[in-house]
């Protein structure tokens, strides 16, 4: 976008600058320079130096000089003899899935339900979106009373809350990563609610009016129509929903400081800062693994963002 | 123009919905309904609990009829685990970091909306991508960062800024400064170009053009991030819980794991925990639901 007006803009962009003082590019360097500082030496500085560290050892106990440079051992080790790391890679893709395929399709529908003009829709809505607001870590809680074995709402009205026959939701490594998705997904659900409400917002109700006269049945219509036009939100939409199954974090250590079958990268990531042998060099290297998937996402979204002409 | 377009066709389509698709809107209207039940239930039950005593849930099980309701859990969880102590903990934390979050997102977006230089594109760019990054790609190495970098005397007291408010403080304005200024500098763009053109041919500096012409102007987008960055910074679980190690610094949400040994046995009072600490949200919701959606939707297009 700069280069395009460069080249059209160029006597006015000088004419521009004439009026700017000493004073006035000094504060414009300000005003860039210091958020600008801050971004990067607390984001982009430590990315970087995950990537650098992930090639090293260091036990983090002696200064800088005793990295050592290992190669790809922390990646091989990571592939071989990690037990937790192709589980946690499997859960994070089942979190996306789960994701990708019923939450998101999930909100979506109830944005097509309550874009219909109906009253109390408002209502509705916040019912929907209230648990958006809430942390993770709450949610976490709040569904600990749900899923408790004994004195959990869920096992007593199944009445399976006795030691014969106790279904531990949370507790059993088959299930509960499902439960936990629930409950994640719970939230997610009114998240993409929102923002697929603002997007039918904007859609030209001719369009919608024009396939109706043509005979067009509602799904049609969606499908065929509005769906196609959605673009730039669907494209939002999939990067969000991708970065935020790679996030999630907060709500499995709640429960379980994420072992046991809630494994994730992210909490590989953490437990080799927090756990007592901090390894630094294979914790990064779990970081970069995280990394590079969420690059994918990042960069589709960034290429749509500032290369589309506008 | 588009609102009065949409207000023209919207009683005729009114108007016709109810004469055709009677039975279909009651069972629209039935469908949403029960999933909204279905949608609050946790937090419902979640309440209903935290007024019970823990005698009658122990006597009855949970789910039954309450034959009395108490504020009692509320008190033992205020008391217990030092709500107030972690409430202050929460706004010395929240508070300056959406003040500094709020201006350096205005004055970059300004300068990066309103003026154009070679690396706009470029910063933008990685402001963006910053944001969307997951925090534990770069948690070991900032981890390391805070261990080694030194912090003189009244803003740390152990001289560096691992476990410092300062510490927490400075990662979530770096962190959410990415989101700030996509949505400001997007909205900032938008503003005519003629304002900031006519104030520094009137001879304003930039400074007073930013402060007196286009902040002023960028209310509503500021209120928008506001109670979206406070609920994100608020609710924030990670950053604390890796670079805080004292418990009586750590802020309530990540203090909640602190809670959950202390509440193991006693439901009622995990609720009523939960509850406190989600209060603050709830209200933020309640009371800012219109900017709140308004930031994050502004937050996904491009402007």
């Amino acid at each position: 976008m700069a280069a395009r007006t460069n080249a059209a803009g160029a006597p006015r962009r000088r004419r521009r600058f004439s009026l700017l003082t000493r004073e006035d590019k000094i504060v414009l360097g300000f005003l860039i320079g210091v958020p600008a500082v801050i971004h990067i030496a607390l984001v982009w500085v430590p990315t970087i130096s995950s990537i650098l560290l992930s090639f090293t050892s260091w036990s983090g106990i002696g200064g800088l000089e005793t990295i050592r440079f290992v190669g790809v051992d922390n990646y091989e080790r990571l592939a071989t003899v990690y037990p937790p790391f192709w589980p946690a890679l499997q859960h994070n893709l089942i979190w996306l899935g789960v994701f990708l395929f019923v939450a998101t399709p999930i909100g979506m529908f109830m944005a097509v339900l309550l874009d219909k003009n109906i009253r109390g829709s408002r209502v509705y809505q916040s019912a929907l979106y209230l648990p958006f607001v809430l942390s993770l870590a709450v949610i976490g809680f709040i569904w600990q009373l749900q899923y408790a074995p004994e004195e959990g709402f869920i096992n007593n009205v199944l009445g399976t809350n006795t030691e014969r026959n106790l279904i531990s939701w949370l507790g059993d490594r088959d299930l509960n990563l499902w439960a936990v998705l629930v409950a994640a997904s719970w939230r997610h659900v009114g998240y993409i609610m929102v923002i697929y409400l603002a997007g039918l917002k904007g859609v030209d109700p001719s369009l919608r009016e024009a396939a109706m006269i043509d005979g067009a049945s509602e799904r049609q219509i969606f499908f065929r129509v509005v769906f196609p036009v959605l673009r730039p939100v669907n494209i939002v939409v999939l990067v969000i929903t991708i970065i935020d199954s790679l996030r999630a974090f907060d709500i499995v250590y709640v429960i379980n400081r994420g072992r046991n079958g809630l494994e994730l990268l992210s909490v590989l990531v953490t437990q080799n800062i927090l756990g007592e042998a901090s390894r630094i060099g294979f914790g990064s290297a779990i970081a970069v693994v995280l990394l590079v998937i969420s690059l994918g996402p990042i960069l589709f979204y960034l290429t749509r963002t500032y290369e589309e002409p506008s | 123009m588009t609102a009065g377009a949409e207000e023209r066709t919207v009683p005729r389509r009114a108007v016709a919905t109810r004469r055709r698709l009677r039975p279909g809107r009651i069972a629209l209207h039935a469908f949403l309904i029960v999933t909204s039940l279905v949608w609050l239930f946790p937090i419902l039950w979640a309440l209903y609990t935290s007024f019970r005593p823990y005698s009658e849930t122990a006597q009855l099980g949970y789910v039954s009829v309450a034959q009395s309701l108490t504020l009692d859990n509320y008190v033992h969880a205020w008391d217990q685990a030092k709500i107030p102590m972690r409430f202050f903990n929460t706004m010395v934390i929240v508070i300056p970091a959406l003040v500094i979050v709020l201006l350096l997102a205005s004055a970059i977006g300004f300068a990066l909306s309103r003026f154009s230089f070679r690396f706009n594109v470029f910063l933008l760019m990685l402001f963006t991508a910053g944001n969307l990054l997951p925090p534990q790609v770069i948690i070991t190495p900032l981890f390391r960062m805070y261990l080694a970098l030194p912090l003189p005397a009244p803003l740390s007291d152990n001289g560096v800024w691992y476990d410092q408010y300062l510490g927490i403080i400075a990662i979530q304005v770096a962190f959410q400064l990415g989101f700030a200024t996509f949505v400001l500098s997007n909205y900032m763009k938008a503003l005519p170009k003629e304002l900031t053109e006519a104030a520094l041919v009137d001879g304003a500096s930039v400074l007073r053009t930013f402060w007196q012409v286009i902040l002023p102007l960028s209310r509503p987008p500021l209120a928008a991030l506001a109670s979206l960055q406070f609920t994100w910074m608020y609710n924030d679980f990670f950053w604390a819980l890796v670079l805080m190690r004292t418990g009586d610094k750590r802020p309530v949400t990540t203090g909640l794991n602190d809670l959950q040994g202390l509440f193991f046995s006693d439901n009622n009072l995990l609720a009523a925990g939960a509850m406190i600490i989600a209060l603050p949200t709830l209200i933020v919701f309640l009371m800012f639901q219109r900017q709140f959606v308004r930031g994050l939707t502004l937050g996904t297009t491009k402007g």
